[in-house]
């Protein structure tokens, strides 16, 4: 199927990346070109078939339901790109 | 020093056992030999102090007696891995300087062993691509080049910082992971074995996440044995993953050299491909009179949704991608492009971190995963995915393992595929179908084509069924006796 310009722009705004107007017609063209190609799935019957989520046959393991770390904002906070005290800092996002 | 760094990682660790020579002699050579290929790319951070501290501390412990499996021996890390207090980037500008506090389960039980790092490789950015292009750092350049040329060619993606320092000896072994084929293609492309084991066989921890049901981690080395021995030291269980399988490590490195007589391997027909190179197709003709010469019993099997592989991977690995990268937003960790507002932020800091091919990825599993879109491409690819789960099953109850070339094609020119992605991702057409399934799969080093590069065999096995894929990996290496080296020009 082949998407167009308005359609990346909504996608690309779900996906919190900005791309410049110029650049969605080209984008549209590159995605349509993989997307036809992926087209060929119509193909394969897959009538009752279970969609298959993960290749481990194992059951998923429960752990008991207690801290095993935490209490050390110090290396949570490491890497932070902007920080104030123990806080992580964002741009204002409450008037 | 340059025979210490040709040793095999089994005589450089007899080697140190027998006090022929020191970790910190080993580790010195390897660190020169790194700074003396820079040309290479392959190495995107250098760590040479860490390395010769940790050098010296093996030979204390070698002289107390409590040396490690794999104590003293230089390996490389790729830069997927979370490594405590040393860059980790997954070769993505959005990443920044970003320092883990913390340190992967794969590193962590390597350097148990007593492993030394000698630094980070280079890869394709998030492990996404076929030919080191991807990568933030620039491409990797492949030791080898054409016989008669001198054209930069490409080592494979995504670990191709990891296969080219192997190749290049600017390392005994390296850490490396296949989503979709990234250690075997490059492993196929430098004349090296590269093994993904069983999904769940390596603990994911401290790995940077692409496609979640699809990574596992694995070696590359520069023999089955050297693959063998670095495999049975990354995996084993770890509750930190909650698809790690709580399954015995066996020692791999015994399975090889093992009589592969009365085996029954697969030859499965679909994956004789249209426009695959006639030398290709020899050197699997090659791979099936050596496994009959050894004992084997070769059995035509059908995979018949081979084809249809790829295109349902192109759904399910950008899905999860871009559920997986929703978390490099500029706050917690990486680089941040300020914006007027939190979403400008996020934007803008998204739009300039991330390359050209993980953007495409993430808006391509953004559309499949949004409403209205989610039945037709992400349920109907998951659905595909069981018919080629179901063909390996089928195909098992007759046959023991698979042979199969690992890529279509030697290694191409650096730019030759970088304007078609499609045509790129056809690279993997016969690893994908292997993490689909969940299956091991190894590529080793079979031969080379008329311009005298590498070709490689893929050989797969059932789940957790790694031994059974060494000792035919073995049979292969002893049969191709592949001794071709690339000529040093860096």
């Amino acid at each position: 199927m082949a998407i167009d310009a308005a359609t990346v722009r909504k996608v690309a705004k779900l996906a919190r990346i900005a791309e410049p107007e110029d650049k969605l017609e080209a984008l549209s063209k590159e995605l349509s070109g993989i997307l036809n190609w992926i087209e060929q799935l119509n193909e394969v019957d897959t009538d009752g078939v279970e969609p298959m989520t993960t290749a481990v046959h194992a059951k998923l393991p429960m752990r008991d339901d207690v801290v095993t770390e935490g209490g050390d904002p110090e290396r949570v906070l490491a890497n932070a790109p902007k920080r104030a005290g123990a806080f992580f800092v964002v741009p204002k996002v409450v008037e | 020093m340059s025979e210490l760094t040709s040793l095999t990682l089994k005589a450089a660790l007899d080697g140190l056992a027998g006090k022929r020579f020191s970790s910190a002699e080993l580790t010195q050579a390897h660190v020169d030999a790194v700074a003396a290929a820079r040309p290479l790319n392959a190495y995107i951070l250098e760590t040479p102090e860490k390395a010769l501290d940790m050098a010296r501390a093996s030979d204390a412990r070698r002289a107390r007696g409590e040396a490690g499996r794999l104590d003293g021996a230089p390996l490389g890390i790729k830069d997927l891995f979370c490594t405590e207090g040393v860059r980790s980037t997954a070769c993505s500008k959005i990443l920044g300087e970003f320092k883990p506090t913390y340190e992967s389960t794969v590193t962590t039980n390597l350097w148990r062993d007593g492993a030394v790092m000698l630094g980070k490789l280079n890869m394709d950015e998030f492990a996404m691509g076929s030919s080191n292009e991807t990568s933030a750092f620039g491409p990797v350049v492949n030791p080898w080049r054409a016989s008669g040329g001198n054209a930069p060619l490409t080592p494979g993606g995504s670990s191709g910082g990891s296969a080219a320092a192997v190749a290049a000896e600017l390392c005994l072994g390296a850490t490396a992971t296949d989503t979709g084929g990234s250690i075997r293609q490059p492993a196929a492309f430098t004349g090296t074995v590269g093994i993904k084991p069983t999904y769940g066989r390596v603990s994911r921890w401290g790995i940077v996440a692409f496609a979640s049901s699809l990574d596992q981690a694995g070696p590359i080395a520069r023999t089955v044995e050297d693959a063998a021995i670095l495999l049975s030291s990354m995996a084993g269980h770890d509750p930190k993953d909650s698809t790690s399988l709580d399954v015995e490590t066996p020692d791999f490195a015994s399975f090889v050299g093992k009589s592969v007589k009365g085996l029954r391997v697969g030859v499965p027909k679909e994956y004789r491909v249209d426009g695959m190179p006639p030398e290709v197709d020899a050197i699997w003709e090659q791979g099936i009179a050596w496994l009959k010469e050894a004992g084997c019993e070769i059995v035509e099997v059908s995979l018949p949704h081979t084809k249809y592989a790829l295109p349902a991977y192109y759904i399910v690995a950008p899905a999860e991608a871009s559920s997986n990268l929703a978390r490099y937003d500029g706050v917690r960790y990486g680089s941040r492009v300020e914006g007027s507002n939190l979403t400008e932020m996020y934007e803008a800091t998204r739009a300039t971190g991330f390359g050209a091919e993980v953007k495409r990825r993430i808006l391509i599993g953004t559309y499949v995963l949004s409403a209205g879109y989610y039945d037709a491409y992400y349920l109907k690819a998951l659905k595909v995915r069981r018919r080629i789960a179901d063909d390996f099953d089928q195909a098992f109850e007759k046959v023991d393992a698979l042979l199969t070339p690992t890529a279509p094609s030697a290694a191409f020119g650096l730019g030759d595929k970088s304007d078609d992605p499609v045509a790129m991702y056809l690279n993997d057409i016969f690893t994908v179908t292997v993490n689909l399934a969940g299956l091991p799969g190894i590529s080793v080093p079979a031969g080379t084509d008329a311009n005298g590069l590498p070709l490689g065999l893929q050989l797969i096995g059932k789940a957790l069924d790694e031994g059974t894929v060494f000792s035919l990996a073995g049979a292969i290496e002893k049969a191709a006796d592949f001794k071709a080296k690339p000529a040093k020009w860096w």
